[in-house]
């Protein structure tokens, strides 16, 4: 039987985040003996195949139907080659696309599901797996009845896998064009341009609150700081509220989850929906004029101080 | 035009939640409940659709649970939702369960939208929205940031992803779930509120509805997450750095 990880792409490469689901789906199959397979979706997949091929054999569901991740289609695929493939996990990693796609492959599948997953244990035979509930104040410790068992996994809480020996091989799925569903259609993303590495990939991210007022400030303290860094840039909700900074780039309950080495809060009071995307971050420095502000209560360093000031000395002290 | 909206009953925002020494779930007595922040959310939008398109439009608020569900149903409707559906049960839900209750009262109801928020505050789950609109096997548009009428049965959906603003064209009948930035929800005056209170709240059994709901996410224990960190006070930037590079080891 197949542990099935669906991984996600830029059109070329695998997203890095899926070497963690990949880690997850080993680990599974070293205790059942099932075999990991990719999943692939896409139009024009050839060197995006040939990338995830590092890593085990690959389903290849190459169409220009599926040229853009509309949920309908790709979870129509999803389930179609679960069930062909005779699946028992299907495995991602927690992106807005696997939380778009995934639960719908789920139900088409009548499969349980669990989001956001951080950690796991096996018991008597049984998966327990972990994730967090009430905006991360608590994680829940859950089972899910019946297969295929449907998970997303927090790229941050696991290592990510190695490449084989040799690559595998992929195989063409059939994409039965006149099967797939012609209700939605993709229109076009829009983002703001950026050579940072993605939020929730990044080994140092920095993050600024309140004091930034314009995208100009922004760009010159929590931008340059990350930059120095090769950091990601990061942000709180009123900032994206206000139109400072991209709502791609929130950290928080509803926005994105981020677990780095490094996570740099520049002038963010702590919010308990902010702490929820950011909390399990390895080494959490905080920068405010308030020393009484919660982000500290949860920081490995802080330092009392207005940022203007004290993020050019920082950018200084780190060219010494 | 029938738009459903399903919301979930949550512990309110207020309040801290403790956790039951045995693991078993929340402290609830006592407890504070309101309509989940996302689902208020997407009342407000299916409201504001009706007040553009005029009164062909109905709303219909839909709560899965037990009588204790009528006091948000309460608030649905002194919002200004034309119609409160409950559907009593008392027993565990998750969110396949919670998506093949709601597929039942589609069919029942035969709505041309059904709008719901993206996620409830207290299990963190994102997931119902999309079931339903796998059983349902209508077009689905998560996370929704703006939604606008192109044609008379076709939507333009903005929806926020990792990646920026994804635009994407749906046909209806279709499910939408609503993120934080697609409007304020309107809160509900004290004289709309004791209005509501007398109107009635339509009470259908899963019986009615020909199902037997059975959720397959079980919970196991529930774990208070506790922070083990110390904040370390440094003086300055150099400080700062210098324990960054030799002490942390981060950069």
């Amino acid at each position: 039987m197949t542990i099935l990880v669906v991984a996600e792409h830029d059109g070329t490469k695998v997203r890095s985040g899926v070497y963690s689901a990949v880690t997850v789906a080993r680990d599974f199959a070293k205790t059942s003996g099932d075999n990991v397979e990719l999943l692939v979706l896409g139009s024009g997949l050839d060197s995006v195949a040939a990338d995830g091929a590092r890593f085990g054999h690959v389903i290849v569901a190459d169409h220009p139907l599926l040229a853009n991740p509309t949920a309908d289609r790709y979870a129509r695929i999803i389930a179609d080659v679960a069930k062909a493939r005779d699946a028992v996990s299907i495995i991602a990693n927690a992106t807005t696309f696997a939380k778009d796609i995934l639960p719908r492959a789920a139900a088409l599948l009548s499969a349980a599901m669990a989001g956001d997953v951080t950690g796991y244990s096996f018991a008597n035979g049984e998966l327990l797996l972990r994730r967090p509930m009430y905006a991360g104040a608590a994680t829940g410790v859950v089972t899910l009845d019946g297969r295929p068992q449907v998970i997303t996994v927090r790229a941050s809480a696991f290592p990510s896998a190695e490449p084989l020996d040799r690559s595998q091989e992929c195989t063409a799925w059939n994409v039965e064009a006149s099967k797939l569903p012609n209700h939605s259609e993709y229109v076009g993303l829009e983002s703001r341009p950026t050579s940072r590495p993605e939020l929730t990939e990044a080994r140092v991210v920095v993050s600024g609150g309140r004091p930034f007022r314009t995208s100009e400030e922004f760009e010159n303290y929590v931008g340059r700081l990350a930059d120095a860094l090769n950091g990601a840039a990061g942000c709180t909700r009123a900032l994206v509220d206000a139109g400072i900074a991209p709502n791609e780039w929130q950290v928080g309950q509803t926005g994105k989850v981020v677990a780095p080495q490094l996570y740099v809060a520049l002038g963010i009071s702590g919010a308990v929906q902010h702490l929820a995307g950011m909390k399990n971050s390895r080494v959490v420095v905080a920068v405010n004029t308030d020393p009484e502000a919660p982000m500290f209560s949860i920081a490995t360093y802080g330092l009392v101080g207005d940022v203007r000031q004290i993020v050019p000395e920082l950018i200084r002290e780190l060219g010494k | 035009m029938k738009i459903l909206v399903p919301t979930k009953r949550v512990p309110s925002s207020d309040e801290r939640v403790r956790i039951r020494p045995d693991g078993s779930g929340i402290e609830d007595a006592g407890l504070a409940y309101m309509i989940n922040p996302f689902d208020a959310i997407a009342l407000e939008e299916a409201l504001h659709i009706r007040e553009q398109r005029g009164s062909d439009v109905e709303v219909i608020a839909v709560g899965v649970g037990n009588a204790d569900f009528e006091n948000e149903l309460h608030t649905a409707l002194a919002m200004g939702a034309d119609r409160a559906l409950r559907i009593d049960f008392d027993g565990s839900l998750d969110p396949w369960s919670v998506a093949t209750v709601l597929a039942a009262v589609a069919q029942r109801e035969k709505p041309n939208l059904v709008l719901m928020g993206k996620q409830a505050v207290d299990d963190d789950a994102n997931q119902a929205g999309q079931m339903l609109a796998g059983v349902l096997d209508w077009p689905q548009a998560t996370f929704a940031s703006k939604i606008e009428f192109v044609e008379p049965a076709r939507l333009s959906v903005a929806r926020e992803t990792d990646r920026g603003l994804e635009t994407i064209l749906i046909q209806l009948p279709a499910v939408i779930t609503t993120d934080l930035r697609l409007n304020e929800p309107r809160y509900a005056s004290l004289p709309a509120l004791m209005k509501a209170k007398k109107r009635p709240i339509e009470t259908v059994s899963c019986q009615d509805l020909g199902i037997s709901p059975e959720a397959k996410v079980r919970l196991v224990r529930l774990e208070p997450v506790t922070i083990d960190r110390t904040c370390e006070r440094v003086a300055d930037a150099a400080e700062l750095v210098h324990k960054l590079r030799y002490e942390a080891k981060v950069i």
